[in-house]
């Protein structure tokens, strides 16, 4: 039995899972960073 | 020479300013680099002979599998130098690289379920490259859960996930090798020291995407590690303040 699928459904799903998964992953790591950095800046004023 | 070189990061000061320098160019150049690279991967790479489109996968499943087991390599590495040279960045190192790390992991399995489909026909196979590297993503969760109990605990230098990023690095060469000690329906490498059977319309754009992610890597690393620091010097500060209060 052959199937017919079409590659492009799976290449896409792994290129959107890919860049939506990196971009979260990175503004994730970016915003924890700014807040534990405002976190010690508002420490080091008090 | 190199206890000396890595000492020279000792300095929490010191590192924080190489780190902000380098945070945002290593983004930057990661994220222009994979744009780029992705976008080859997608319209300018013809189609395989053998796999049709489903090769384009290529281009986001090797750099996954590059990172989540380069990931592990770092811990254990970190691992080594917290317990051996009590070097005081290799622990936050280690904690600052597990997510990252995990997640990779992660995708390397997801995108090569999607890449199996096509190609073998099956989303799945307990082969030795999926079990092992699903192990691999079992340790990088146990690894997390590890280091946040001993950093809850007030127990943030324990040596417990340092031993256990060192023991979980036998899993590495177990993936590496899984394709050729074991029958599996995973090709073995196409790449190895020195020598590629790629073609070069891969080859390029491969590499062009495996350094972008490895560079957007090290920009989410530092990341964690300058919110690691923050939080304890954050931390530090808050309980001496707390003792002075206390002493009055």
């Amino acid at each position: 039995m052959t199937e017919n699928l079409n590659h492009w459904t799976f290449v896409t799903a792994s290129y959107v899972l890919t860049i939506a998964g990196t971009a979260a992953l990175t503004l994730h790591s970016w915003l924890a960073m700014r807040r534990a950095e405002t976190r010690r800046e508002r420490s080091r004023e008090q | 020479m190199l206890a000396g070189s890595m000492h020279g990061f000792a300095n929490p000061a010191r590192f924080l300013k190489l780190a902000r320098l380098l945070t945002v160019p290593l983004l930057a150049s990661g994220v222009l680099l994979v744009a780029a690279s992705l976008g080859w991967g997608l319209f300018g790479a013809p189609p395989e002979r053998l796999q049709g489109d489903s090769v384009r996968i290529l281009f986001v499943h090797v750099p996954a599998a590059w990172l989540g087991m380069g990931g592990w390599t770092a811990i254990a590495i970190a691992s080594l130098a917290e317990l051996v040279w009590r070097h005081p960045l290799a622990g936050i190192a280690a904690r600052a690289i597990a997510l990252p790390g995990a997640f990779f992991a992660l995708l390397c399995l997801l995108t090569g379920s999607l890449w199996g489909r096509p190609a073998w026909g099956t989303w799945w196979v307990w082969d030795g490259r999926l079990t092992s590297m699903l192990v691999l993503f079992f340790l990088y969760c146990a690894y997390m859960a590890l280091a946040d109990a001993a950093t809850r605990d007030g127990q943030a230098n324990s040596r417990i996930p340092s031993i256990f990023g060192l023991v979980g690095a036998v899993n590495i060469p177990i993936i590496h090798y899984s394709v050729l000690w074991w029958n599996s329906l995973h090709q073995p490498p196409s790449i190895s020291m020195g020598k590629s059977e790629m073609a070069p319309e891969f080859l390029w754009g491969l590499l062009a995407s495996t350094l972008g992610f490895s560079l957007i890597f090290g920009a989410v690393v530092l990341m964690r590690m300058r919110a690691i620091l923050a939080d304890q010097q954050a931390e530090a500060r808050l309980r001496r303040r707390a003792m002075e209060g206390g002493d009055d």
